[in-house]
């Protein structure tokens, strides 16, 4: 390798590569080439950087100038202007009305971050293996396999009080300690990667962009255990992680990194990838290893524990992707380092994924106890298009949604769980006032309802009614003690389910009625949805006075319930309204606006028929 | 139809030699399913029966697995899958609408193929693309923020 006086990292995570990282990276090759620069200058394609909605972007050392939205026109002037003549490219950086970002360091988006998990990801070609062991990559490996006992390895991650970066919070300790007090010829490691959760890209990112520190922490773990093989369980839908921990595993092997008697010591592993296939379930771990052997994911009763009786009937822990790519680092640093930390009951950093109405979607590790303002509108610089911040959704289908009060709510695992929300794998969702509670609330029922694997009844048939009773509150059917039967419902799901799926499933619905029943009470009682989502609950109106009679509206209606003139201008008739907005996109004058609520003509419709005994549920 | 049986042939042969070379490793009846899948674009009931065969064991454990993961077909697909996201992200920024959009566009429903198998339209829980949100993903590019009519049809016209 020679000597290259600039590197320039190019994100390619998987925002960046959808935004066109790849022809960026093409065209540096080829005017580098064609400059005769191509042996002074280093292009290295990194994992995920983080600030997504910035995509592409790259870093170009020594001095870390940071280039946002670089598009293939660019790249001639980056290398004319900064490579050749040392002037870096002001109008490719971040700014905002007053500043100039030039370097990474300086974006606001990092400034509150603190990289533990994700250090290296965006940092280092994650195809390189050579590049990880230069960030320190493998040395706690070594460092464990040849100082210390495999108890030694336990009590290390207890005193640094790390816990399940999947979900749960359980301590990451006690399965270690379980399965390595448990006597067996064979144990395994499981890395769950089986990320599930829509909202979180965490898992995937790691993966992607450093395959190796997972490889690293799971050897570790397998030491800790007394295990020596160890399965990667991951989504179908992430194949480039796929390949790149696939690529990972067979450099580590070439090395003797991984395999027979790693650091010349005893220690042997293997590990080998398996794929899920499509169920959310699969991300509880009975379920998973259901899968792993090849069955139905259906999940079993706990206990017996997976530490117990897991793969095959031996002792097996199941970890996250992100608790794996803590456990390097804290070798590296020190468990007191870890511990400093975060709040007194979770310690560390967390990664987030970011998204919804707020300006800077993407993927940040911030240390747990930061508060939700801090993490939404610091680290996420705020919301987007002028609109009101109304709700935050933490923890996926398990999780609820908070609220303006709970800004300053400390996120830790504890605290949020007290709240009705939780941690979960952390994705976080950011919505604004234009977005309806019930619809949230009923978006995560159908999705559960969809993923129970159907085993036990309370989670297949009781998620089915309560989707039912949300389905008839948004067409305009809601009945008083709607609410109450929710409440009943989801509180004899979340005690009598199976597993974590059935158990948390009904957390959406009830943590939106803990915090906006008013809403809820407007779409039963008023007929009215504020935010004029529910389509049954609200309704167009052509507002006559802007009206020019142009016809272009009941020329779109695919119902022709549009009619009128040039002189009496156009009338929507509401009985016959399918909600297409047709007419709204069309106007040329926005003369057709939304209207809250079911219009009165349709109520008292659906009154009669109620009367006459044609309602639908009645 | 002559040419489709010997077609049928080379590809059963393809699979007895996969199952072949994995039988060896543990429980491999997914990884089974998935290239099969690969080879056939689906899984009918005969070739269910035949790597049942094959694996020595019963059709109905088969069954039951391609039936309760998501990633399996029991249908025929077209020569693309058309991933649309509906994972929290993409519903809060809009998927239900890109849906709609992209059905309009191909003139068939969710879960359906275009009459020229080339396209199926499926929806997907979360890619892990959500700061892109909407989302739709095709083989492996992903596609994000895409607002209207014009552009979706710019990008399947790169697949036909």
């Amino acid at each position: 390798m020679s000597l290259k006086r600039i590197d320039l990292l190019i994100c390619c995570g998987s925002g960046c590569i959808s935004a066109g990282a790849l022809k960026i990276k093409e065209r540096f090759h080829e005017v580098l080439q064609e400059k005769n620069l191509a042996n002074e200058i280093n292009i290295i394609e990194t994992g995920c950087m983080g600030p997504c909605d910035y995509g592409p972007v790259m870093v170009i050392y020594p001095e870390g100038t940071f280039y946002k939205a670089v598009s293939p026109d660019d790249v001639e002037e980056i290398v004319n202007e900064h490579f050749i003549k040392g002037r870096p490219v002001a109008r490719l950086m971040l700014q905002d009305e007053e500043n100039t970002f030039s370097t990474q360091k300086e974006v606001p988006f990092y400034q509150k971050q603190v990289k533990v998990a994700l250090a290296n990801c965006g940092y280092i070609d994650p195809e390189s293996m050579d590049e990880y062991i230069a960030t320190g990559g493998y040395e706690a490996l070594g460092t464990v396999l040849t100082t210390m006992s495999p108890q030694e390895t336990i009590d290390l991650i207890k005193k640094s009080g790390l816990r399940g970066r999947g979900g749960g919070g359980f301590p990451t300790h006690i399965k270690w300690q379980m399965v390595h007090d448990n006597a067996s010829d064979e144990k395994y490691v499981i890395c769950n990667g089986d990320e599930g959760d829509p909202g979180a890209f965490m898992d995937r990112s790691l993966l992607e962009g450093d395959p190796h520190r997972i490889l690293e922490g799971m050897m570790i773990a397998a030491y800790a255990i007394g295990a020596n093989a160890g399965f990667l369980y991951i989504r179908a839908e992430y194949p480039l992680a796929i390949k790149r921990i696939k690529l990972a595993i067979a450099q580590a092997k070439e090395v003797g990194l991984m395999g027979q008697n790693v650091f010349g010591t005893k220690f042997c592993f293997d590990a080998e990838v398996r794929t899920g296939a499509g169920a959310f379930v699969c991300g509880e771990e009975t379920a998973l290893i259901h899968s792993i052997e090849g069955s139905r994911g259906n999940p079993t009763p706990k206990p017996p524990y997976p530490a117990l009786q897991g793969l095959w009937g031996k002792p097996t822990i199941v970890n996250n992707v992100e608790t794996f790519g803590n456990i390097p680092t804290i070798f590296l640093k020190g468990a007191e380092w870890f511990a400093s930390m975060g709040t007194e009951t979770s310690k560390g950093t967390k990664v987030f994924a970011l998204t919804g109405d707020i300006k800077n979607t993407g993927l940040v590790e911030v240390p747990m106890g930061i508060t939700l303002r801090e993490l939404i509108f610091d680290v996420g610089g705020g919301m987007t298009g002028g609109h009101k911040f109304k709700a935050v959704q933490l923890g996926g289908p398990s999780g609820g949604c908070l609220t303006v009060e709970h800004l300053d709510v400390p996120v830790d695992y504890e605290s949020l769980k007290e709240r009705g929300a939780m941690m979960g794998s952390g994705g976080v969702i950011v919505m604004n006032d234009t977005k309806c509670m019930v619809n949230i609330a009923k978006f995560f029922m159908d999705f559960c309802v969809d993923e129970s694997c159907g085993k036990c009844s309370p989670c297949r048939i009781g998620l089915k009614q309560m989707l039912d009773i949300l389905e008839r509150i948004t067409s305009g059917h809601g009945k008083e003690g709607d609410i109450e039967e929710l409440q009943r419902l989801g509180e004899a799901v979340n005690k009598l389910s199976l597993c974590g799926l059935g158990q948390s499933a009904p957390n959406p619905v009830l943590s939106t009625i803990r915090y906006f029943r008013e809403e809820y009470e407007a779409h039963i009682r008023d007929k009215s949805c504020a935010t004029k989502v529910c389509l049954d609950l609200m309704h167009f109106d052509i507002d006559k006075s802007r009206c020019i009679g142009c016809s272009l509206c009941a020329r779109k209606c695919p119902v022709t319930c549009i009619t009128g003139s040039r002189e009496d201008k156009y009338t929507i008739h509401q009985l016959d309204c399918v909600k297409c907005g047709n007419c709204q996109d069309v106007c040329p004058v926005k003369a057709v606006s939304r209207i809250p609520g079911m219009h009165p003509e349709v109520i008292t419709k659906r009154e009669a028929e109620a009367k006459s005994g044609n309602h639908h549920d009645e | 139809m002559a040419p489709e049986t010997s077609l049928n042939n080379q590809l059963y042969a393809r699979l007895k030699e996969v199952i072949a070379e994995k039988k060896e490793l543990r429980n491999p009846l997914i990884e089974i399913l998935r290239i099969a899948q690969e080879l056939f674009g689906y899984l009918p009931i005969e070739v269910q029966e035949f790597v049942a065969n094959e694996m020595n064991i019963p059709a109905s454990k088969v069954y039951g697995v391609v039936t309760f993961y998501n990633f399996f077909s029991m249908k025929p697909r077209g020569k693309y899958t058309l991933n649309i996201c509906t994972g929290t992200a993409c519903y809060v920024k809009g998927a239900p609408r890109l849906i709609q959009m992209i059905s309009d566009k191909l003139g068939v429903g969710m879960g359906e193929t275009t009459e020229d198998r080339l396209f199926t339209i499926s929806a997907v829980r979360c890619v892990g693309a959500c700061s892109l949100a909407p989302v739709f993903v095709i083989g492996e590019d992903t596609y994000g923020r895409v607002e209207n009519k014009d552009k979706i049809g710019e990008i399947l016209a790169r697949y036909k």
